[in-house]
């Protein structure tokens, strides 16, 4: 459907533009791998569990490769000369290792011979990651899956706590549930592990909670007839990790930026671009679907002024994603509803935002965000700016229908205000079911020119972003208003150029996978 | 003078609550209720809603009346209210009393990314309209950013030879503010720096008088903006270069 009569030569530059952007980024990726990404190596493999420090035995494992060389050639390869030297299958290198009596190889094993050996456990890895996304598409070949997909958010710290609320969500109408991690996690170098019950702000992403929660909403998908989708973070300093975990645990969605660790946690920017390319493999490979956080730029900068940012770095996203076999329908690119709604026709503007988007991504699960920023203690009118936000996303056919609370600016969600918004959007996609079809927008009329105006400014900001460089644009504040040096903020350390005789035998596996 | 909350008439005293059972939406939920609004003061407590949330929750709202009231004369709050006061009548008073260029140190500390509160008071651009402390003559603002540790902050205003601490804290869940906070103070004791510096927290949940409570000289909520903070600042630092004459 095409209301706003777009030039499509300019979104085709944009496209052009932000592959080039891209393209440049990939060829630094390439060269590089991290401590992350190679612990995601070892997850796939199989190798789980923590010492008794509680360090998990993939940091173990590959800081131990540190010690000793660097990353740049691969744990896979040390892991393999430790089989073949001690003679053991990985199960029982892992109890002597972790007893003391195994130490990782001093010297790594041949390409070849890697391949050969971890063989059996690579086999394995992905054949379990091929079976729950045989398992998923079955669920949902079942239930089918909703137009606009209902989205509300769990965050009581105590995964315990949050399956009771997920599940009674899921009974009143959300199609999908997202556990919100607990502040600070995206800062550990680590994952942590096992059932937790204390977190702030929401709840720590483990491999067990991820488990624990997958199962509750199976449960709860037989009673009501629908497939409920699973929701985790994967932004931060493990983000391959959590892919890798989420893959295993059946994960539906993964909130996977390519820049939101840099600007809003201060994570290095070559660590957060290798880290987020592996990682979004595995999301491709397993099915996951991605949802990108250009929204959060909004929460920073001005709406209106800053809108063709989003729509930039949506394009950017878009190639990043292309680049790690992401096809469209596993692009949940994000936009918000984060006008400041004492501005006149800003209801309008948030229209042609969104419609905007709908109509340049037309096959992608668009994730619609709604007004947060300029929520305030009033639940009251916070009801009604949701009930407009509800509204916009019926008449411009949004995806995933992110649910506003009454009580964003005071505390993560109860589940009273949980069960309040879902009514909400329910009612209004009733009302308004067939309201996209009744209308169409005047040329020349706020909506058409608006829409322009911020179609326009994303190209020629990304024309500019390509001639100096993303790294550059990075360091020069050109989104959410942030800079961030190139050799700045965390987990640089944990980068490495790779050897000329780096393998990651997972990569070179999925990426066979969709030649 | 005695008051109690406004309905439609002086004195009816009513309000409304609502609130969340752990329970089925049945005839007990709702005398439940009803027999809670009672149990908490509500006169006629009138149950006007439930709904079912679920199988295992009900959510109600209830109007009635209060039966207290409160005497206004028994009120006592410290009140805060800083002089209002332009960027220009501020920063000619940092001329003629302080004759000196004052230093701001802020951050968002502890694990908090939130960073539009403290950039809305430092940024050059300011928020709704009120500019920032960058903006200021003779006000040197370096804003630290976000998850910034206490032991960094710390470093950083030693460093800086800070004037004024701004701390940020957006994120309350569990009282993880709190205790940020409070590690603060302590750090700055044990270096010996508390007295030097005029020490301010803000954000959303932030209250003058919780401020104090934690060791702070000053706290800032919603709807205040650099010069609000400033004109305090610079008040206490003019009262703190008189007092040691
Ligand atoms: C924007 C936003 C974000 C953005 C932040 C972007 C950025 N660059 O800052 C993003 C999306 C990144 C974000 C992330 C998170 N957020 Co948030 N976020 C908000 C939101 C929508 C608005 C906050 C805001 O910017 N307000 C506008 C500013 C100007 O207001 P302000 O901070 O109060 O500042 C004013 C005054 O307080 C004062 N002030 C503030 N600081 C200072 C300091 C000094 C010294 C002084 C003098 C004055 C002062 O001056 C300002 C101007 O008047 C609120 C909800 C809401 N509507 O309030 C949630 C909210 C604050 N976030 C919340 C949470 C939980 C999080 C996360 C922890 C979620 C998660 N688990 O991942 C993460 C943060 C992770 C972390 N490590 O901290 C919760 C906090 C709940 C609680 N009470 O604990 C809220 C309330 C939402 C909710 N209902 O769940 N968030």
């Amino acid at each position: 459907m095409n209301k706003l009569n777009l030039d499509q030569k300019t979104i085709e530059s944009c496209r052009i533009h932000a592959n080039a952007i891209a393209e440049k980024i990939v060829r630094f990726i390439d060269n590089h791998t991290t401590v992350s990404v190679e612990r995601s190596i070892l997850r796939l493999l199989g190798v789980d569990g923590v010492d008794r420090y509680q360090v998990p035995l993939v940091n173990r494992l590959v800081d131990d490769c540190l010690q000793q060389r660097n990353c740049g050639e691969g744990i896979s390869r040390y892991l393999a000369a430790s089989l073949k030297n001690t003679q053991r299958n990985l199960a029982d290198f892992l109890v002597a290792y972790q007893a003391g009596k195994a130490t990782l190889a001093k010297d790594p094993a041949s390409v070849e011979e890697t391949l050969a050996i971890l063989k059996p456990w690579i086999d394995q890895g992905l054949k379990k990651i091929q079976e729950q996304k045989e398992l998923r598409n079955h669920w949902i070949n079942t239930y089918g899956t909703a137009k606009t997909q209902i989205y509300v958010i769990v965050a009581t710290g105590n995964i315990h706590e949050d399956v009771i609320q997920a599940q009674a969500a899921a009974r009143a109408g959300a199609d999908i549930i997202a556990v919100i991690r607990s502040t600070g996690q995206s800062l550990l170098d680590y994952v942590p592990y096992g059932i937790t019950t204390e977190g702030f702000g929401g709840t720590y992403a483990t491999q067990a909670n991820f488990r624990l929660m997958r199962q509750a909403l199976d449960e709860v998908s037989k009673d009501v007839g629908r497939y409920i989708r699973l929701v985790n973070y994967a932004s931060g300093l493990c983000m391959p990790e959590i892919a890798a975990m989420a893959a295993l645990e059946r994960l539906d969605i993964l909130l996977n930026d390519s820049l939101y660790g840099i600007i809003f946690r201060d994570i290095n920017m070559q660590r957060t671009f290798i880290d987020q390319n592996f990682s979004r493999l595995i999301n491709a490979y397993a099915g996951i679907l991605i949802n990108t956080g250009e929204d959060n730029y909004l929460t920073t900068s001005d709406a209106v002024e800053e809108a063709h940012t989003v729509l930039a770095s949506q394009f950017i996203n878009e190639a990043f994603a292309k680049k790690a076999h992401l096809s469209a329908s596993l692009m949940g690119l994000g936009h918000a509803f984060e006008i400041d709604p004492e501005i006149e026709n800003s209801f309008l503007f948030e229209i042609a935002q969104a419609e905007m988007a709908r109509e340049i991504f037309p096959d992608a699960p668009l994730k619609y965000m709604p007004p947060t920023k300029h929520i305030s203690g009033n639940i009251f009118r916070a009801t009604m700016q949701n009930a407009l936000f509800n509204l916009a996303t019926v008449m411009t056919d949004q995806s995933i229908h992110l649910l506003g609370m009454m009580t964003e600016a005071i505390h993560t969600p109860f589940l009273s205000d949980r069960f309040l918004a879902i009514d909400s959007a329910k009612t209004i996609q009733k009302t308004a079911k067939s309201f996209r079809e009744a209308i169409d927008y005047r040329e020349g009329g706020v909506i058409h020119t608006r829409a322009r105006e911020v179609l326009q400014k994303a190209k020629l900001l990304l024309g500019d972003v390509e001639k100096t460089g993303l790294f550059n644009a990075l360091e020069n504040g050109v989104f959410a208003g942030v800079k961030r040096p190139f050799q700045g903020g965390k987990g640089l350390e944990g980068v490495y150029v790779k050897d000329k005789d780096y393998v990651n035998p997972i990569a070179l596996r999925m990426e066979e996978f969709f030649r | 003078m005695n008051i109690k909350p406004y309905g439609d008439t002086l004195q009816d005293g009513k309000v409304q609550i609502s609130f969340t059972l752990p329970i089925a939406a049945d005839a007990i939920g709702l005398e439940a209720a009803r027999q809670l609004a009672k149990k908490m003061g509500l006169i006629d407590p009138n149950v006007v809603h439930q709904e079912k949330l679920g199988d295992h929750f009900s959510f109600y709202i209830v109007y009635g009346s209060v039966g207290v009231s409160i005497d206004l004369n028994d009120i006592h709050v410290e009140t805060f209210e800083t002089p209002t006061m332009t960027r220009e009548e501020i920063e000619q008073l940092i001329e003629t009393e302080l004759d000196r260029e004052l230093v701001f140190v802020g951050a968002s500390t502890g694990t908090d990314a939130h960073t539009v509160g403290i950039d809305a008071i430092m940024n050059m651009k300011g928020f709704a309209g009120h500019y920032g402390l960058e903006r200021y003559k003779h006000i040197k603002a370096v804003n630290l950013g976000s998850q910034v540790a206490n032991e960094e902050f710390v470093r950083q205003a030693k460093l800086l030879k800070a004037d004024v601490l701004l701390v940020s804290q957006t994120v309350t869940q569990k009282d993880i503010h709190l205790k940020n906070l409070v590690d603060l103070v302590e750090l700055l004791e044990t270096e010996q720096m508390r007295k030097d510096v005029v020490l301010i927290a803000g954000g959303a949940r932030i209250t003058h008088e919780l401020a104090k409570e934690l060791g702070y000289d000053a706290g800032f909520g919603p709807k205040k903006y650099a010069e609000d903070v400033a004109a305090y600042a610079v008040l206490e630092l003019i009262r703190r270069k008189k007092q040691m004459f």
